[in-house]
């Protein structure tokens, strides 16, 4: 059942423990407790919004970084990791495989100012060796969901 | 001047879900739980093929009976989800939707006078299609308290000398209903008695809830009696793709295939290039909507029970077909009135036979936050009309 919720609400996490409980055929009580378990847990992390900011009048930059990291005696890259997420400006870290260490997408309002965050906080950090930052120009698709398009239902209203 | 119209087609009623669709037509913004088709548009790697196809041009008539690779496919499939053994080369045809396997089935096998026994509430063409072939349609009217099963004592008392073909189609549209192994079994023995042989229109079979679909040709001595039809509108959301098929004894699908290439030549090629790769590597999609579809489902058995409705729990297609009967109204006044008031289209039972009175069908191929305004909006009407 927790799979079953999880799969549920990943893409729509409006859905209420009522409507969960009747789309899984269980009752509400049993919803909202494994609903409560799984935030206690940190299975859920957060209910946010797919929002598609291009839409909106502010400005907004995405940069995505690419990140080469020494990774420290005993604690490997997590540490450096924590100090890089700890910014608010950091939207997510990723420890990659390949030819870089870590992903890290940063939002701000200008490209200045995603710039400075580069150049005054990220890069002088003692472990990182160098720093490769991409602007994102237009976002198309994000968790699974497309921010381009409005879909409508073309359908006939009735068919057989 | 004479009249150029035949008086058979002439005396063949249009369709009851056709007015319907002139009212809703008309209205604007009404949420509509009236159509027949997916919600999911055909998932991208299929649609990728079939523009592939096009841009390799292959943009020519195939063989009448289909591409060789995609009957090879079907049987693959058929074998591997229902249990199915075919001959690709002999057994099997691709159609135009499972519409036209359907009208061939028929002209095939009809001579006229030929009684065909239709269970009702079922799909609106089978009715019409007889007629035209030529043959003669006997209604059984299934019943709710059956959850619209067909069971041996109807199907006995239907029976003449002059029947020749059953209609099955399980899952059912506009019903939800089933049959499982063991209604079938219930009923295999007088069709094989009787001589009958049986029209299985088995197009919802991949959106089965809980039970895995049985088809009667997988009965001992059925399948040399059974036309099964299918296709890929319903399982791969390929409606507009125009693509069914279907399979059965040789010798009938000899004649189906002659009436096939002389009306329609063969089914279009750049679908049938789509489909291929449907069944090769489309089994997780209709999981994924399937289980999207059974989610809803739930949701609404639940939703018409909870506010007086009686609903049977349907284990297949996309419909549910609650009961208004605590209503003092017919199905027409019902459907029609909540499109007036309420702005929400379903479909009156009785379009799909008169027994269907007293019932609505309700699609739910449509996204929960769309389900759920519309429920709200049928548990207002109903309360309305119930203490009025």
């Amino acid at each position: 059942m927790r799979e079953k919720i999880l799969a549920a609400i990943d893409k729509n996490s409006r859905l209420s423990a009522t409507d969960l409980a009747m789309m899984l055929g269980t009752n509400e009580e049993e919803v909202a407790t494994i609903l409560k378990d799984l935030e206690d847990e940190h299975i859920i992390c957060g209910y946010p919004t797919l929002i598609n900011w291009d839409k909106v009048k502010c400005e907004r930059v995405t940069a995505l970084i690419e990140v080469k990291v020494t990774p420290q005696r005993g604690l490997g890259f997590d540490k450096i990791a924590e100090r890089i997420y700890q910014f608010d400006e950091v939207q997510s870290v990723y420890l990659m495989s390949g030819g870089f260490d870590l992903t890290v997408i940063i939002e701000g309002k200008t490209m200045r100012e995603v710039a400075n965050f580069v150049a005054a906080k990220l890069a002088p950090m003692d472990a990182i060796q160098s720093t490769a930052t991409h602007f994102v120009l237009k976002k198309y698709k994000e968790h699974g969901l497309p921010l381009v398009q409005i879909k409508q239902d073309e359908r006939m209203l009735i068919s057989p | 001047m004479r009249d150029p119209l035949s008086k058979n087609v002439v005396n063949i009623k249009p369709s009851g879900i056709r007015k319907f669709f002139d009212i809703v037509s008309e209205m604007k913004d009404a949420i509509s739980l009236g159509v027949g088709e997916p919600d999911f548009d055909t998932p991208w790697h299929i649609r990728e093929e079939g523009i592939y196809s096009l841009e390799k041009g292959r943009t020519f008539y195939t063989s009448n009976s289909g591409l060789k690779e995609l009957k090879i496919e079907i049987c693959n499939y058929l074998h591997r989800r229902f249990d199915l053994q075919y001959n690709y080369e002999s057994e099997t045809l691709v159609t135009v939707g499972g519409s036209e396997a359907i009208d061939l089935a028929l002209r095939a096998m009809i001579d006229p006078g030929d009684e065909v026994l239709i269970p009702q509430p079922c799909y609106v063409s089978y009715h019409p299609c007889t007629i035209l072939a030529g043959g003669v349609p006997v209604v059984i009217e299934l019943k709710g308290e059956n959850d619209f099963k067909l069971t041996r004592e109807e199907l006995i008392s239907a029976i003449t000398d002059k029947t020749k073909i059953l209609f099955l189609a399980f899952p059912n549209n506009p019903t939800g209903a089933v049959m499982d192994y063991d209604d079938l079994k219930a009923i295999v023995d007088i069709i094989i008695e009787k001589d009958l042989y049986v029209i299985s229109d088995e197009i919802y079979s991949e959106l089965s809830y809980g039970k895995k679909h049985v088809s009667i040709a997988s009965f001992p001595g059925m399948k040399e009696r059974t036309i099964v039809i299918n296709g890929f509108s319903k399982s791969y959301a390929m409606t507009g793709w125009r693509l069914g098929y279907a399979t059965g004894p040789a010798n009938i699908i000899e004649q189906m295939t002659k009436i096939h290439q002389f009306a329609i030549m063969c089914a279009p090629t750049t679908s049938q290039y789509a489909a291929i790769e449907a069944l090769k590597n489309g089994d997780s999609d209709v999981e994924m909507m399937k289980d999207a579809y059974d989610k809803r489902r739930r949701f609404l058995v639940q939703s018409f029970n909870n506010m007086g409705l009686t609903c049977f729990e349907p284990y297949g297609a996309f419909y549910v077909f609650p009961s208004i009967k605590s209503l003092n109204m017919t199905s027409d006044e019902f459907a029609t009135q909540l499109l007036m008031e309420e702005k929400v289209a379903v479909v009156p039972g009785t379009a799909f036979g008169a027994c269907g009175e007293g019932y609505l069908r309700i699609s739910y191929a449509y996204s929960i936050d769309n389900l759920k305004i519309a429920m709200e909006r049928i548990e207002r009407f109903v309360k309305k009309h119930q203490t009025s």
